[in-house]
Parts: structure tokens; C-alpha cells; sequence
């Protein structure tokens, strides 16, 4: 649903941070948060081991945070701990000495949804920040205005708002705006989806959900007429009432062959439209996928930080390079669109195929050390590959190029086939000087 | 033992309102869908004031929902909707999004404010939270079991609502995915084909082919039904022990005459455990009346009062 006309209006939000929109990245472990953060991420969000909404993620312990906070502290980023559950009653006892825990780690803000961790959390540890999540789903600048004299400095608003609204939002209050700018969306309002609850008894509100949204459904028109269940006279003789038998009576509404209904949305990508973005006044840019691998993170961060700088650094000269979308290609499983930023989602933003779930690259290794002298790498193996082997390097600010393997050895200097041991310390001829934590990746 | 609850049903029309005051209900939920979700029917401000009138005059109270997530377009409309309310007499305001809370307490303070988050409003302290901001009551997510709603009544600064009876909302989307996956097939959608709750659309999932899940789109978006009717009747007496202060009976894509059936057995069985507490027995003779007009294709469940959810 490209248009001419999105590209015509100039938005003129006003935003907080002046110098430049952050970069939020997500972070399922330790390790994935030190390659967000090496990429570009100003900030990462990560889920602890209570209150998240990801209960299949690794999670991290106090000490990881601790560890995850000293590491983005180096680059100057912070760490964001995700805490967005709506509690039941069986969840308040442990909320304050959470909170505490998580402010005594150096963590620089929660980001919460149920009104009693941002309540506890302001009157707790004040020095905390607390940033209003996505399942509120905040769409108008009276309920952002509602939150920021409740203390808070940032609110993540609902998918469902376009740039003209945050534009709007901007206008009404002083408060720092963050967006999802890519990645996998609920399609239906955050916190308002209850699917997983009735399918598979586990409670989407508190990190169960089991994406029934993208399951495969019949669309059915029922055929009875309300009143042959419901007259009073056959009510009386409740018989009647059983000769409709389930089937008789619904009609499909799709043909042999037809796809299925789904609710699945196709991922948000906004690629293409940071300008539009950083105009409307976005603060903060979000990207979803506490459970995405490495390479989703390091690819992604990698791009957008460049798109930023690029546009920060000078607007009026700033352009798209097709790289920038070669790369996000990369690590993208799902088709992609613009979510609500400039239209209401229809038909061509749903996902009725089949889906293509593998990721189409691997991250094979990852650059342990270089040496100028000779331009021999020692790469950590990350997944098999070998000797004939197409691959691509790629780091930090737009490090990026494509060779074949040639020979490799193992560190004791003996050559090998194939790199098939996870972990393993393999040296390889590389075609341009690499660095510590660029990346090898090779196609499926 | 609490006192007495309020049976609360949501009415589409000044006929069902009246039917249903004589069936015995004392609560009316009404609205229209620019500012209400998932109403069974549009009153318009006059036919507002004509239902407070009819509901005063039997001592029945009138809320109006305000449960929709605004927009800020939408939010230049509600000042005036809110005064509207305020004069004619309206009880309260149901509202889940804080600029209504906002708006009202503004424009017409002497309205109650019940918070209503639908799946969102789980535990005490949050609504208590609320109650601290100017709201009178909370309205349960249907999504808690009886002991996480029992359990939190004694901590309650303001007042509850439970739904007792009927279907539940179980997914909303801003998106128009009925026309979506029509437009998908290449289905030339007609000028006035309906999609929306009287066209009887509903989705069966493959590995649950005895559950059928009303979906429609309104103004709103797409909206996903349970697949069964909660029907607690049978431990009522646990919630009126409880002191839950409204019992809500959904009327949502039922007909009247079904509604009617189900409020005046509901508004007996609260009758007779206020007649006497001690003596009250739950009566099957009760849930057969219902279990007549209940359609078979829709299973009467404890929705989620008795279910472990994980995560």
C-alpha cells in the first residue's frame, strides 16, 4: 500500500530528545543484549524473571542484569526491563522488592502496563523510570497527558495510532513518544486479546500467549433464522431445539481451495519512512523480538542506526540506500508492512498463505580477532559451514562484504573440511580486515 | 453476607429496557457505538434521558458505556456527550480509557465512574488504584477464577461487578479482518452486505469443530466471542456471599425473549437467598429454564471461574 501521498505531507511533531530519536532494541539474554548494544542500540529492553510477558524467554537473573547494565554502560546505552503483566492478585506480594532489586542493578527504567506496578514503582523507587507499555494500548493524547502527571516521562503507545495522531499527541504533551518501528505485531489491541486464555488455558496477560491470532480458521455464516431457537412457543418444547445439529445449518464462506480466515498480521517494517518518523516527533524506536536470534538483532539494530544517523546528520541531503533494505530482507521471516502509521491495516497486510517461518540466512560465526599482518580471522563457529561456502561479513556502521570460504584451519593450525563443531575456534583467509564482533553469516 | 447486588443487564432499546425491568432486572448498560463497544443496541441522548426516566421511576439505575479506546478525534465529541449524560440524569459511566475518567469527573462530577479494562482489570490494587483516581467501582475480567474474585472482596475500596451469564468478548481488533479475508478471496463485498453482529458470522478453529466463535465488525473494528455462555447460576450463592455489589447478565447476540427467561430465573435465585441466606439451595428446576431456550450449538460453561490458567 505504497503511496505517493505519504511521502508528500512533512510532519512537524516535537520531540523530546532533541538530539536524536534512541534506538530501543530488544534483548533475550545476555548475549543478545551486548550485540544490540555493539550494533547501535541506545537502548535494550530485557525481561526478568518475574512480571514480563515472555514467559518462554531466557529471562535474566539479577546478576545478568547487572552484568547487561556494566556492558551497555561502556557505550553509553541503558538497559529497560520489561515488567508489562497484567497482575492478578497472586502476583502483588513480590512487586516492591522486585522493583528494587531491579533500580539496585542499575536498570533505568521499567516498562509497565498494569496501573499497580506504575503506581508502586513512582511512590517505591522514584529514581526509576517507569515508561507506560504497549498493552495499555495509549492511543490519545489526553490518556498520554493522563500518564505523564502520573509521573511518567515516556509512553509507548498502541500500534493502532498513525503519525498524524502521534503528530496530534506531540502537539498536546510534553512527553517522550516511543514506537514500534519493527517487528511482529498483535493484531488485535495489546492486553484486549484473550484467544490463548480460551484455546489453551494460558493467560496471554501474563506471558502465555500462544498465537492462536495466527492459526488457521473456517469463516461460517449461520443460516437459522434467531427465531426457530428462540419463540417462546419453542421454548416451551425444547425437542425442536435438538434437531439442529451442529453443521446443518452454517454456511462456509470460502470455497475448496480457498486460503483459511487468520487474524495474523505481517510484521511492521518502517525502513523506509524514518524521516517520516523522526518528523512526527517519535523519540524512541522500537523494535519487537525479545525471542529473535542474534542475527535478527544485530542485522536490524545495525540498519536503523545507520538510517538515523544518516537522516540526523543531514536531513535535507538524506536518502534510503537499497542496502539498508537487502539487509533487513535478511533477517525477516514474515512478509512486511507499515502497520497503522499511515493507513488502517486491509487485506494485503494479513497473512492468509502459508508462512515461510525460516529465517533466510544463518549466522555461521562471529569474529573473534583479525590479524592486519597476515589476513587470517579467528571466527567462533555459530553454525555449520565450509571450505566453497558463499558468506557474508557484516559489523557496526555498514561494515559489509561477501566472500567464499576458502581454506580453514582449527587453532592448532590443522585443516579442516567443515566447521562443524558449536563454539570451535576456526582461522580463515578473509578478502577486507574484519573486527572483533563483526559477523559471518551465509544463506539457507 | 453483602448486601443485596444489583442485576445488571445491558439493554439495545427502550423496549428491551422496559422488558427487562419487568423481568426483574434493576441495572441497565446502554450506549451507542461511537463511544460504546459491543452494546446490543444505539440510544441516542434523548432516548438516553427517556430511559432514565423510565428506570427512576421503578428505582433502577442507568450507567452508560464509554468503553471504547479513544482516538483523539473522537475526543473532541465526548465533552459534549459527557454533559449530555450529566443532564440527563445518568447514574455512571463505564470506562476503560483515563481520558473519559478524566472528562467526566471535569464536566459531571456527580456521575460514578466504573472502571472497566475488560481482560485488563485482574487484581485489587489496580482497582483500588482507580478508585483512588475517582472511580466508584470495578468491573471484573471475566478471565478470574471464584477465588481470585471472592478472595479480593474483603480488600475492595470500591465496589464489583462480575458477569454472571452469557458471552464474552475474546479478541478486538482495530483491524477490519472480516473484509479483509473477504477482499482476499475476491469476494466483491455488496453496497449494503452486512458483516456486522446480525449477519451470524462465526469461526471454527480445525481441532475444535464443536465451537463456534461469533466474530463482526462495527465501527470499532473486529470483534471475537466466546465460544459458550457463562452460567454461574448454580454457585450464585458464592458471589452474593462474597458481597459482589453487581451481577452483570450479558444479553449480547440473544434473543429478548431468551434474556428475559434467563434474568427473572437469576433475579429469583438472588431473591431467595436474601429471603434467607442460611436456607438458600440452589434449585436445578432454575438452570432447566434456561437450559430450554439455550441454544444447543452454545455450551452453558463456568467460563473461567473454575479453570487453571497457566503462563
Amino acid at each position: 500500500m505504497q503511496t505517493a501521498e505519504k511521502h508528500i505531507r512533512k510532519y512537524t511533531g516535537k520531540r523530546y530528545r532533541l538530539e536524536k530519536p534512541e534506538l530501543l532494541a530488544p534483548a533475550g539474554n545476555l548475549e543478545k543484549l551486548k550485540f544490540a548494544v555493539h550494533y547501535g542500540a541506545d537502548a535494550v529492553y530485557i525481561g526478568g524473571q518475574k512480571y514480563g510477558l515472555r514467559s518462554g524467554a531466557d529471562n535474566f537473573s539479577l546478576e545478568e542484569m547487572r552484568e547487561g547494565v556494566e556492558f551497555a554502560k561502556k557505550y553509553g546505552a541503558k538497559v529497560f526491563v520489561a515488567t508489562n503483566i497484567y497482575a492478578h492478585n497472586e502476583d502483588l506480594a513480590g512487586i516492591e522488592a522486585y522493583l528494587r532489586d531491579l533500580h539496585s542493578v542499575g536498570i533505568a527504567a521499567i516498562i509497565a502496563a498494569d496501573p499497580i506496578i506504575v503506581d508502586t514503582a513512582r511512590r517505591l523507587v522514584p529514581e526509576l523510570e517507569v515508561h507506560l507499555s504497549t498493552q495499555q494500548s495509549t492511543v490519545n493524547w489526553q490518556a498520554v497527558k493522563f500518564w505523564k502527571d502520573e509521573g511518567l516521562p515516556r509512553v509507548v503507545l498502541g500500534r493502532e495510532t498513525s503519525l498524524e495522531e502521534i503528530e496530534e499527541i506531540k502537539q498536546h504533551v510534553d512527553v517522550e513518544i516511543e514506537a514500534f518501528i519493527h517487528g511482529a505485531m498483535c493484531s488485535s489491541y495489546s492486553g484486549r486479546c484473550v484467544l490463548s486464555n480460551h484455546f489453551t488455558d494460558r493467560d496471554s496477560n501474563r506471558g502465555g500467549c500462544c498465537q492462536s491470532c495466527r492459526w488457521k480458521y473456517d469463516l461460517f455464516e449461520d443460516a437459522r433464522p434467531v427465531e426457530t431457537w428462540i419463540s417462546e412457543e419453542e421454548a416451551k418444547e425444547s425437542s425442536v431445539l435438538r434437531q439442529f445439529q451442529l453443521g446443518v445449518n452454517q454456511l462456509p464462506l470460502f470455497n475448496e481451495g480457498d486460503n483459511a480466515f487468520t487474524m495474523g498480521s505481517k510484521d511492521l517494517c518502517m525502513i523506509e519512512h524514518i524521516p517520516d518518523l523522526i518528523d512526527a516527533g517519535v523519540d524512541s524506536f522500537k523494535i519487537e523480538g525479545r525471542m529473535k536470534s542474534i542475527h535478527y538483532v544485530a542485522t536490524v539494530v545495525n540498519v536503523y542506526r545507520q538510517a538515523i544517523d544518516s537522516y540526523m546528520a543531514e536531513p535535507d541531503n538524506y536518502v534510503l540506500k537499497p542496502e539498508w533494505l537487502e539487509e533487513i530482507q535478511k533477517a525477516a521471516n514474515r512478509p512486511v508492512n507499515t502497520g497503522f502509521f499511515y493507513d488502517i491495516p486491509d487485506h494485503e497486510d494479513h497473512i492468509y498463505e502459508p508462512e515461510e517461518k525460516a529465517m533466510p540466512y544463518d549466522f555461521a560465526g562471529l569474529v573473534m580477532d583479525y590479524d592486519h599482518a597476515t589476513g587470517i580471522a579467528v571466527i567462533q563457529q555459530r553454525n555449520h559451514f565450509k571450505p566453497g561456502h558463499e558468506i557474508e561479513f557484516f559489523g557496526p556502521n555498514g561494515t559489509f562484504f561477501k566472500q567464499t570460504v576458502g581454506k580453514i584451519w582449527d587453532e592448532e593450525g590443522n585443516e579442516l573440511d567443515a566447521a562443524r563443531h558449536p563454539l570451535q575456534r576456526i582461522k580463515m583467509k578473509v578478502d577486507h580486515p574484519v573486527s572483533y564482533f563483526d559477523m559471518m553469516r551465509k544463506k539457507k | 453476607m453483602g448486601n443485596k447486588p444489583e442485576l445488571l443487564v445491558p439493554a439495545g432499546s427502550l423496549a428491551e429496557l422496559q422488558a427487562y425491568l419487568d423481568c426483574g432486572a434493576d441495572a441497565f448498560l446502554i450506549g451507542e457505538d461511537k463511544f460504546g463497544m459491543r452494546l446490543p443496541g444505539n440510544f441516542t441522548p434523548a432516548e438516553i434521558a427517556e430511559a432514565v426516566r423510565i428506570a427512576h421511576e421503578r428505582g433502577a439505575k442507568i450507567y452508560v458505556c464509554i468503553n471504547i479506546l479513544m482516538s483523539n478525534e473522537l475526543l473532541k465529541d465526548l465533552p459534549d456527550y459527557v454533559k449530555q449524560l450529566g443532564a440527563a440524569g445518568v447514574d455512571g459511566v463505564q470506562f476503560g480509557d483515563p481520558s473519559v475518567l478524566q472528562t467526566v469527573k471535569e464536566l459531571a462530577p456527580e456521575l460514578k465512574l466504573h472502571w472497566n479494562a475488560e481482560m485488563t482489570s485482574t487484581n485489587y490494587m489496580t482497582a483500588n488504584y482507580w478508585g483512588s483516581k475517582g472511580a466508584s467501582r470495578v468491573v471484573l475480567a471475566r478471565e478470574l477464577n471464584m477465588d481470585e474474585i471472592t478472595e479480593m472482596q474483603p480488600h475492595l475500596q470500591i465496589e464489583s461487578e462480575v458477569q454472571v451469564h452469557g458471552m464474552t468478548n475474546i479478541y478486538h481488533s482495530k483491524r477490519s479482518l472480516v473484509r479483509s479475508y473477504m477482499a482476499h478471496q475476491g469476494r466483491v463485498i455488496g453496497e449494503n452486505e452486512s458483516v456486522g453482529m446480525e449477519r451470524g458470522l462465526f469461526l471454527i478453529e480445525a481441532e475444535r469443530q464443536d465451537e463456534k466463535f461469533p466474530i463482526y465488525e462495527d465501527r470499532n473494528g473486529t470483534h471475537i466471542m466466546s465460544s459458550d455462555d457463562i452460567c454461574i447460576l448454580e454457585d450464585l450463592h458464592m458471589l452474593l456471599g462474597a458481597g459482589v455489589n453487581s451481577l452483570k447478565i450479558e444479553t449480547l447476540f440473544k434473543p429478548i425473549s431468551y434474556n428475559e427467561t434467563v434474568i427473572r430465573v437469576y433475579r429469583q435465585a438472588i431473591d431467595t437467598y436474601f429471603a434467607d441466606p442460611e436456607a438458600y439451595e440452589f434449585e436445578d428446576a432454575w438452570i432447566e429454564k434456561i437450559r430450554v431456550v439455550q441454544d444447543p450449538e452454545r455450551e452453558l460453561s463456568f467460563g473461567f471461574f473454575y479453570k487453571e490458567q497457566v503462563y
